[in-house]
């Protein structure tokens, strides 16, 4: 249930698609532009080659438990890999035509599949991968750990980012507490297999092309000599652990009022039932209904979780335009 | 989780044609489904004669070019994991509830479950059609006069003319691996998949590296030069691409001045 990746024509209200849509357009064209100045006259054989790879690695079935399996999505490992300007660049153009040519995800939700996909997970991940590099160790296995858990948790942000945008344009009277609390708890799994994979995916390209790893550029090439020795079944189980403590603070959160569910539910039946008119939803205007009708403590985690994410982001976005003027050392 | 895309070609999308569809312009053509999509997106779920309209119109699309309605069919059955959680709604939703067939679901999940599901559909149908009956040359020559930044459209045509390879070098890793008894069933036998990934991104960058070189070579200065369209002598006036935006817009204003 991938639902915050790809999600159909019609899943959120035109109010909200128009808003995501600005937002990404934006976004994107601070990111062409960086992406210009990060690659130069490579940007188009790199970064289309970049998009192949991505798409590619979507197809990469991996194995989750007893045969099923899952698929990267890859967002945070781009940005690992490539920086987050090019990297949100990049997924965007495979989201994009993905939905262009293969109907996955519609056309006139692109913007919030930009922003759920391309946007949060690259800077959103690319902030959490930062942090991490600062507590743990500055070697190869620190760089591996670090991608690793932004991977995972870029997940969970993603379906943060789908919350809140049902939040503000629901179609169906679903109250926000429970998509919510399913959304995150469905990501925090969905994020294990993506820290893993990330994480290894890393370690693989530290092995052979270190240089190629844009975040772990401020490291001598002599730091990764010697290979990363993280255990893959010891990561897992850490993976396993950080997405349960995360888990159950989110739900702790979510489910303490039954009541404050119920008051919800009847504000949004008997909404649901008196707008729907299709031009009537101007930007936002589910917010305020909603917003002022309902318990205090959804907007209260609606507050927390938005102030929560866009510091990430946003802390992504200063980030790596800071890290602009540093040189990074280059090999012999 | 859902399952990985199935390896696709992006150039087996477009099935060569001679239909007024197959020969209206690229553009004409992209700015009528982007036209199409949006009034679909726009219209509230209640009036179902209108989506029925709608998925009249593109019927007919689909009937005039001429296209297997299998194969759309088939191409539509992509959207449907993405669906999946529309069918939730009526269970988890709240509100009036209603019976059916003996289970208690909620009125408004299920108006919102067919909302969704039917313009997820209409809109992938138009896309499929459109892409169906568009070779890729022409798609990104529209984006292009559409204003989409040149950078963009070729970083596009890049990826689309690599993705094949790229694709065909994942299934050849894939097969040397179960060709040595690798058949993973945990995740954490997952090693060899992410190393193989890994492999495949500094192979595909290198890639990128020496195409960069070849392009230079041949005088690449950062934008892909732009043949001009063969002229068509029987080229379809472009109003026809229209067609489908006015059926969607008249049913909607109808319904809007009946309600």
């Amino acid at each position: 249930m991938i639902v915050a990746m790809h999600a159909p024509d019609g899943f959120l209200e035109p109010g909200v698609a128009v808003g995501c849509a600005l937002i990404s357009v934006s976004i994107l064209a601070l990111c062409l532009r960086r992406a210009a100045e990060e690659l130069d006259d490579r940007q188009v054989p790199l970064a289309g080659l970049a998009a192949a790879f991505i798409f590619a690695a979507q197809m990469f079935n991996f194995p989750v438990a007893s045969g099923t399996t899952g698929h990267l999505l890859g967002g945070a490992l781009a940005a690992v890999l490539l920086g987050p300007f090019v990297a949100t660049l990049v997924v965007a153009v495979v989201v994009g035509i993905q939905a262009l040519l293969f109907a996955d995800g519609g056309l006139t939700a692109l913007g919030y599949n930009v922003v759920n996909m391309a946007i949060v997970p690259a800077f959103g991940g690319w902030a959490l991968f930062s942090v991490f590099r600062r507590i743990l160790p500055r070697d190869a296995g620190g760089v591996v750990g670090a991608a690793g858990l932004a991977a995972g948790l870029s997940v969970v942000l993603a379906s943060i980012a789908f919350s809140l945008e049902w939040l503000f344009g629901a179609t169906a009277p679903v109250p926000f507490d429970t998509v919510f609390a399913a959304m995150v708890g469905v990501h925090a799994l969905i994020g294990i297999g993506e820290a893993t994979l990330s994480a290894l995916v890393v370690a693989a390209v530290l092995a052979s092309r270190p240089d190629l790893v844009r975040g772990a550029l401020d490291l001598p090439p002599a730091v990764f000599a010697d290979r990363p020795k993280v255990s893959t079944r010891a990561f897992v189980i850490g993976a396993v652990l950080v997405a349960g403590v995360f888990a159950t603070v989110v739900s702790q959160f979510a489910f303490d009022a039954p009541d404050g569910l119920e008051r919800v539910a009847t504000d949004q039946g008997l909404l649901a039932n008196a707008r729907d008119h299709a031009f009537s939803s101007a930007l936002f205007a589910d917010y305020a209904t909603r917003g002022i009708g309902n318990e205090p403590l959804s907007l209260a985690i609606a507050g927390l979780a938005g102030s929560t994410l866009a510091l990430v982001v946003g802390y992504g976005i200063v980030h790596a335009s800071r890290g602009r003027h540093r040189v990074p050392p280059t090999d012999a | 989780m859902s399952a990985g895309h199935d390896v696709v070609d992006p150039r087996s999308l477009h099935l060569a044609g001679d239909s007024g569809v197959h020969r209206l312009d690229a553009t004409a053509k992209l700015v009528g489904l982007v036209g199409f999509v949006v009034l679909v997106a726009l219209t509230p779920r209640e009036a179902v004669w209108v989506f029925a309209a709608d998925a009249a119109a593109v019927g007919l699309v689909v009937l005039f070019a001429g296209l297997p309605p299998k194969v759309v069919l088939a191409r539509l059955g992509a959207i449907v994991p993405f669906v999946a959680f529309a069918f939730f709604l009526p269970v988890i939703g709240t509100g009036r509830r209603v019976d059916v067939v003996g289970v208690s679901l909620s009125a408004d999940g299920l108006w919102a479950c067919w909302g969704i599901i039917a313009r997820a559909m209409l809109g992938a149908a138009a896309a499929v059609t459109v892409t169906a009956t568009t070779s890729l040359a022409d798609l990104l020559r529209a984006l292009r006069r559409l204003h989409v930044p040149a950078v963009v459209v070729s970083i596009i045509s890049v990826m689309l003319r690599y993705l094949g390879l790229v694709t065909d070098h994942l299934g050849r890793m894939r097969r040397a691996m179960t060709a040595r008894g690798h058949d993973p069933r945990w995740i954490w036998q997952v090693r060899p998949v992410a190393s193989s990934i890994g492999t495949l991104f500094v192979r595909t960058y290198e890639r990128g590296e020496r195409v960069h070189l070849a392009m230079v070579a041949r005088g690449f200065d950062g934008t892909l030069p732009t043949v001009d369209p063969p002229v068509s002598a029987t080229r379809v006036a472009s109003a026809w691409a229209a067609i489908p935006v006015l059926v969607a817009a008249s049913s909607l204003a109808v319904w809007t001045m009946v309600t």
